[in-house]
């Protein structure tokens, strides 16, 4: 049965694809192409789509409108059972019925592999818990749930591995473990990871690939550097990390760059770093990237003068400070704690400055704000 | 110094506090005991004057003796009443659970059209007073000119055990985990096998608790029973038939096995479980 769809292998490839509920829009004509063997992740906020996307892929959901391709192979409809694609669910999902090694065996059992017990401890080597072949899963902890889940699924080397929020119910310190783990698992068995999650970090971390979901849509795909280095919209500016967002206008062009006023005073911004296609912008600059000199010091680059310090927070590595600037917004530094020199005072009059290289451009209708105020903490979306 | 020292260590509770304080954690014991004693007198009762010497009535003590233990079926008719009271409890279990548990599944796992006035009428046999549920049987296999006796039992009880297997079983089905389904199809199993490896093995101490359910309700019914009974005579009809006489002490002696098999399986079933959970 569907022996064809089974063997498939290749790029995943979802064309418009849309996904509706009655008159919510879930996913809206989403097109994305996954090639074989990356490390992709959808990262988005709560209700974004991400898992209704990830569930479409793993046939537990059918497309409203749309196709999902696996290499040639169309897989819109097929049932999960004749798809090569496994899950690690949130929740696991272990049978709690079965023994870790029948948990693992699963899958190949139902592919009718008689012979199934030197895969099932390969697989179990590689999670590094072999010692627990014959116990339940609830006598399991939930790091150790959480890769014979990972196990149960790569022993089918599948040619899609799904992972849906896999790290969130582990605390901090595992979770970080985790991360590093996947990763060199990944790299291990070869296999394309789709990986969907709300941390933005996790994503930075382990992925080559991240496409930033926002309400059913993708608004940027790219690599973790280019996200956040060069991010084209103020959700993406704000979701992943931090930014200064400050209202401009183009006036003008120099060579590369363009001219910006921001407030009556002149920056320059790459031009290949501009996403703006009229003169209103958003001028977007990180807080790491910003230096703060006492207002009389000369600095170069670009400069906003007239700001005066409003809040300091030593925090070890680095201190984070709050500057009003002369036109009411309040702009986020963060200097690191190398240099020797004492942080400045509340109250400090100061320039910030920073590489022109390091300024990016946002179109200027859209809400500075966007991507702030999520909250990430709903595991159970949709 | 010192008499300040000592003063701190030996200051006391006052008496009035500890007392409350005894009754506060020994009161929820005492309610306990005298719980278990209200409930259990009449099985003590029962067992107890199950070794009675008697004669034909079975009310006042006679003397000490192992002879209707050894002889259960020495009074006239008791283990042909027994023996029906099973033969209806196993076929009334049987066809209840197999039915209870499909509309369970129906009812719990799929949107249809009428599955919510099919979750309320399910509920009616339960809340219907018996002894109208027994006549009205009874009128329906006389209008179908069907004579009262052994089969028309079975599909009576079958009626009323239907809706506690479906209400148990839902239970178990709604607490169940659809992600554990899904994780099965997505490890390549079809529906059919979804089914069979995960669904029904996590479903099945529901199921089992089901037909214990049914299986003890069947036993001891009466009132449906006589109305649909006809010359058949079941192990309740026999004691009931029998006070008007005097019941025999064998009777005693079938309820007390019949009460040590259930707390022999209520025991095992915990020992079970809490060795596998050791384990």
């Amino acid at each position: 049965m569907s022996v064809s769809a089974n063997s498939a292998r290749g790029d995943l490839k979802l064309t418009s694809v849309t996904k509706s509920y009655g008159d919510f829009t879930a996913v809206d004509d989403l097109s994305l192409t996954i090639p074989e063997g990356s490390f992709f992740a959808l990262l988005g906020p709560s209700g974004c789509g991400k898992t209704t996307t990830l569930r479409m892929v793993a046939g537990l959901e059918e497309p409203t409108v749309g196709s999902i391709h696996l290499g040639s192979t169309d897989i819109t409809f097929t049932k999960p059972y004749q798809r090569p694609i496994n899950t690690v669910f949130q929740n696991y999902a272990l049978f709690p019925h079965l023994t870790i090694f029948e948990n693992i065996a699963f899958g190949l059992r139902r592919r009718g592999i008689k012979d199934v017990d030197e895969s099932v401890n390969k697989v179990l080597n590689l999670v590094e818990l072999p010692h627990l072949a014959q116990r339940k899963p609830t006598q399991l902890s939930g790091g150790q749930q959480q890769r014979i889940a990972l196990a149960r699924a790569i022993v089918n080397r599948p040619a899609l591995l799904l992972l849906d929020e896999p790290l969130g119910a582990l605390d901090l310190k595992l979770r970080r473990q985790m991360q590093i783990e996947l990763k060199w698992i990944q790299k291990e068995v070869g296999l394309t990871f789709v990986h969907v999650t709300h941390d933005q970090e996790e994503a930075m971390t382990m992925a080559d690939t991240i496409a930033v979901m926002n309400e059913g849509k993708i608004e940027q795909m790219g690599s973790p550097a280019d996200l956040y280095d060069n991010p084209k919209t103020a959700f993406v500016a704000n979701f992943l990390g931090q930014s200064n967002l400050i209202k401009g206008s183009i006036t003008g062009n120099d060579g590369d760059s363009l001219i910006a006023d921001l407030f009556g005073q002149k920056v320059s911004v790459p031009r290949n770093r501009s996403h703006a296609d009229d003169a209103s912008i958003l001028a977007g600059i990180r807080p790491e990237k910003f230096r703060i000199s006492l207002a009389q010091t000369p600095v170069s680059g670009n400069v906003l003068s007239g700001g005066k310090i409003e809040d300091v927070s030593y925090i070890g590595v680095s201190t984070q400070y709050q500057v009003m600037m002369p036109w009411g917004q309040e702009l986020m530094v963060f200097e690191q704690n190398d240099d020797g020199v004492a942080p400045f005072q509340i109250g400090d009059p100061v320039n910030i400055s920073w590489e022109p290289v390091f300024t990016f451009a946002l179109h200027g209708d859209q809400d500075a704000e966007a991507g702030t105020e999520v909250v990430p903490e709903d595991l159970d979306e949709e | 110094m010192s008499s300040v020292k000592t003063e701190t260590i030996v200051s006391k509770r006052p008496l009035g506090t500890s007392i409350s304080r005894w009754f506060g954690k020994n009161l929820i014991r005492i309610y306990m005991f005298f719980a278990f004693v209200y409930l259990f007198i009449p099985v003590m009762y029962t067992f107890v004057f199950s070794f009675n010497d008697s004669g034909k009535s079975n009310i006042t003590w006679q003397g000490f003796t192992f002879e209707k233990w050894l002889n259960p079926c020495g009074a006239p008719r008791v283990c042909e009443a027994l023996g029906n009271s099973i033969k209806v409890g196993l076929l009334a279990t049987i066809f209840s659970t197999i039915l209870g548990t499909l509309i369970a599944f129906a009812i719990g796992r799929y949107a249809f059209r009428g599955r919510s006035a099919s979750n309320l009428l399910i509920f009616l046999p339960m809340a219907t007073p018996e002894i109208v549920l027994g006549a009205s049987i009874l009128s329906l296999f006389l209008v179908m000119q069907v004579n009262p006796g052994f089969w028309p039992i079975v599909i009576a009880h079958v009626v009323f055990c239907i809706s506690f297997v479906v209400v148990t079983v839902k239970a178990r089905i709604a607490s169940l985990d659809p992600r554990l389904e899904q994780a099965a199809m997505d490890l390549y199993a079809n529906e059919f096998e979804t089914f069979r490896r995960v669904t029904l093995p996590l479903v099945a101490p529901g199921i089992a608790a089901a037909a214990l359910l049914a299986f003890s309700l069947s036993f001891d019914d009466f009132i449906i029973t006589n109305f649909n009974s006809g010359t058949v005579t079941t192990f309740p009809e026999f004691v009931y038939g029998a006070a008007a006489r005097g019941i025999p002490a064998q009777a005693n002696v079938i309820a007390s096995a019949v009460f040590f098999v259930a707390l022999a399986l209520v025991v095992i079933g915990q020992v079970v479980s809490r060795k596998r959970k050791v384990s």
